[in-house]
């Protein structure tokens, strides 16, 4: 490339080493390259005509659609969003399902950013969680009172997910020092449940929570449906922390023991000033990434029928006038699970670099 | 390495002196304190339970487990029907779970190696475009997935009449696919054994490589053998079976089809969506493997003047393998339990079966107890298994 040559000249022909190099560089990448692009030609036109161009937005049944077009039938996510969105929870009060949504993702999106990991992030949780609860329940302030029963939707499937998480935690810190502990029974203890809950499918657990826990409790003694897939659920979340946290106890080189050891520190004073504080800084973003995939199981309490984002979308369509737009409503609620999902796992990945970069300078 | 909880003393041991200072003394009393709470508590749970299955008339034990099952199981690999016994429908049920996990657990082992692969592809389109598949699906909640495919083949499909026929006697409609079969069914028992000896054949080829590659000898066309084999040995036993070529061909009749064989909507749907999922993670797993083999590896193997193709396989896949079957492993085991999900759409695996049976009996804990000593058992064969490879594959260092 001569150094004289005008910018717009020297623009193209970059373009076209740039093709050249990432796109036909050899037989079979220019194969592929013709082969995906005639793939496309042949998949997305018929995409975009059903999604957008030959799509209906309006409507008030199923019929009314066919009529309209031969596309997505989005009128059906226009009739029933605020079901998919927010479950049985009672028409008129919902716009505290809503506050509630809005304070969860304040509440993750503060807690994300490095400056406020201190201790002064559990009083906004905690205030942050108070308000929830009150807005769910309500039967204060003026707030009618809303059962369990029919709170659903976006809100139940953060409640379950922040729960799972928040209290597992703990719970996986103690199986995970449990594990490694030097006391026999202890750590036989911690490995029976860690394998237990781990070799069996969540399924199973939450079928134990909603069949079994019944007759495990004493006559008249009854625990809320929710509350038994929610202890199902932390249950299985604190094994499978448990696991992460093992993994960052691991890291730590055994000079830091010694030198805790040294200084004359208890058990529980050297675990908690010297190794865990390093142990879970280098696990974050396993964490972040079970997490994740806790944000993806809570749909599994369909099974047991409470109704989560994924079961409100599946019985959505379940009323005879929208019969046939299933797959309007999942891909509605595929997009939200996947903006929850596609942010953390960017966070999750960029934190990474991030420590990374911590740990080598 | 553990944590030295409760001073590790080295040197002569010291009589327990009966005081809170002695380390040894706190740790027996902390153990049996532990030891006693679960205990209790687990005591508290089985009591009443004992009381309230008294109070509720419900029967404990396995003896239901002969009674007959009354109900009809959609798919079966055995011959089943209502009249045969509750053993026999969680039988079916296991096969049905096993089934769809092995298929899962070889098709998304392909299709996440494939992508994977591609993610590193120099092709920008081809790189993209798989790690566009694996953000996708990754992040959607695999329920989710599976009712997509379900609703996929349900409602976009057509029925049986107007079934789509991609190849000459199979058809695709919303009752499933149909293909056809060999009509002698003793052919395909040949065949199968042919294939197995195949696979055979393909090991004892690539040890005596092997043994030829450490004597300094080269020269085996590998590839060419083991191929030879998959074609010849299958071939040879269907000629040995009486080289039937009768194939027994689905066709419609009145409103639904006859013959051949099939895969049920709700068996794909679960298939389709297990794979899918699964790939997305494995794609992962591959890529990381691959990449955390160093550059100077690659460099070294292309001085030796190793081709494109000889660097992968005999180089970076060996070393790949290494970091790649333990994450791996994680994801077998999570095929397996996530068949569990086929309850969800009506596949009848073992939860499915078993949480039929729990409702017809009332024994939800013989129930839930059956459903976690199968999966138990499955894990744990899965993971003694790929413990095994691993450790073959394993640097062996000097």
């Amino acid at each position: 490339m001569s150094l004289a040559s005008p910018a717009n000249v020297s623009r193209a022909s970059d373009l076209l080493d740039w093709f050249r190099g990432n796109l036909f560089n050899s037989p079979l990448n220019t194969t592929a390259t013709v082969l995906i692009i005639w793939l496309a030609l042949m998949t997305l036109p018929a995409l975009i005509d059903w999604a957008i161009l030959e799509s209906v937005i309006e409507g008030s049944d199923r019929r009314a659609c066919r009529a309209a077009g031969s596309g997505a039938c989005w009128a059906m996510i226009v009739e029933k969003h605020r079901f998919i969105l927010f479950g049985l929870y009672p028409f008129d009060e919902q716009w505290r399902p809503m506050v509630v949504v809005a304070l969860f993702i304040g509440l993750i999106v503060v807690s994300a950013n490095r400056r406020f990991w201190t201790r002064w992030l559990a009083p906004p949780w905690v205030l942050g969680l108070s308000v929830i609860a009150l807005l769910m329940w309500g039967g204060m302030f003026g707030l009618s009172y809303v059962p369990t029963e029919r709170w659903g939707g976006l809100p139940l499937t953060l409640l379950l997910a922040t729960f799972a998480v928040a209290i597992g935690f703990p719970l996986a810190i103690l199986l995970a020092l449990g594990r490694r502990s030097a006391l026999p029974a202890i750590r036989l203890l911690c490995i029976g449940y860690i394998e237990l809950i781990r070799g069996v499918p969540l399924v199973s657990l939450l079928f134990m929570a909603s069949v079994m826990l019944p007759l495990l409790l004493p006559e008249g003694l009854t625990v809320d449906k929710l509350l038994r897939a929610q202890i199902a659920l932390i249950l299985y979340t604190a094994a499978y922390l448990a696991e992460v946290v093992r993994g960052g106890l691991q890291a730590i080189p055994r000079g830091q023991y010694e030198a805790a050891e040294a200084l004359a520190l208890g058990f529980w004073r050297m675990t908690g000033f010297i190794i865990l504080p390093q142990a879970l800084r280098a696990v974050i973003p396993s964490f972040v990434n079970t997490t994740i995939s806790v944000f993806k199981d809570t749909s599994l309490v369909v099974i047991i029928g409470l109704y989560d984002l994924m079961n409100a979308a599946k019985v959505a369509v379940v009323d005879p006038a929208w019969r046939g737009s299933s797959i309007e409503a999942y891909v509605f609620v595929a997009v939200i699970y996947f903006i929850f999902c596609y942010v953390m796992s960017q966070y999750s990945q960029a934190l990474e670099r991030r420590l990374a970069q911590g740990q080598s300078t | 390495m553990r944590a030295p909880l409760g001073g590790t003393t080295k040197g002569p041991p010291r009589p327990v002196r009966l005081t809170w200072s002695d380390p040894r003394l706190r740790a027996a009393l902390f153990q049996i304190l532990a030891v006693a709470a679960v205990g209790f508590v687990l005591w508290y749970l089985v009591s009443n339970t004992i009381a309230n299955l008294a109070a509720r008339n419900i029967a404990t034990g396995f003896a239901f487990l002969d009674r007959q099952a009354g109900f009809a199981i959609g798919e079966s690999l055995i011959p089943y029907d209502a009249a045969d016994s509750y053993f026999k429908a969680l039988m079916v049920g296991l096969l049905n779970t096993l089934r769809v996990a092995v298929a899962g657990i070889v098709l998304a082992t392909i299709l996440g190696g494939i992508i994977g692969i591609a993610r590193l592809s120099s092709n920008w389109l081809v790189a993209k475009l798989a790690a566009g598949y694996v953000e996708t699906f990754r992040n959607l909640p695999l329920l989710l997935q599976l009712f997509f495919w379900y609703a996929v083949i349900l409602e976009t499909l057509p029925g049986p009449r107007e079934a789509l026929q991609p190849l000459p006697g199979v058809f695709v409609s919303n009752r499933g696919v149909k293909f056809p079969i060999p009509a002698d069914s003793a052919a395909l028992d040949y065949a199968m054994i042919g294939f197995a000896a195949a696979i055979l054949f393909a090991a004892i080829i690539q040890s005596w490589a092997r043994h030829r590659r450490n004597l300094g000898q080269t020269g085996l066309p590998t590839g060419w053998l083991i191929l030879g084999g998959f074609i010849a040995l299958p071939f040879l036993a269907w000629l040995i079976s009486g080289a039937s070529l009768a194939w027994d061909m689905p066709s419609l009749q009145g409103f639904n089809f006859t013959g051949g064989s099939s895969l049920s909507p709700e068996f794909t749907a679960l298939l389709f969506g297990l794979v899918i999922y699964t790939a997305a993670f494995i794609a992962e797993i591959v890529r990381g493997g691959i990449l955390a083999v160093p550059r100077g590896q690659r460099e070294a193997a292309q001085a030796m003047g190793l081709s494109e193709r000889q660097t992968m396989r005999l180089v970076v896949m060996p070393q790949a393998l290494r970091i790649i079957v333990p994450p791996l492993t994680s994801q077998y085991l999570a095929v397996t339990k996530n068949s569990s999900l086929a309850v969800a759409i009506g596949y009848p695996d073992l939860v499915s079966v078993a949480g039929t049976t729990l409702n017809q009996t009332g024994q939800a804990i013989e129930g839930i107890a059956i459903i976690m000593l199968v999966f138990l058992t499955i894990s744990l064969s899965i993971a003694l298994f790929m413990n095994w490879y691993n450790k073959r594959i394993a640097l062996v260092e000097r």
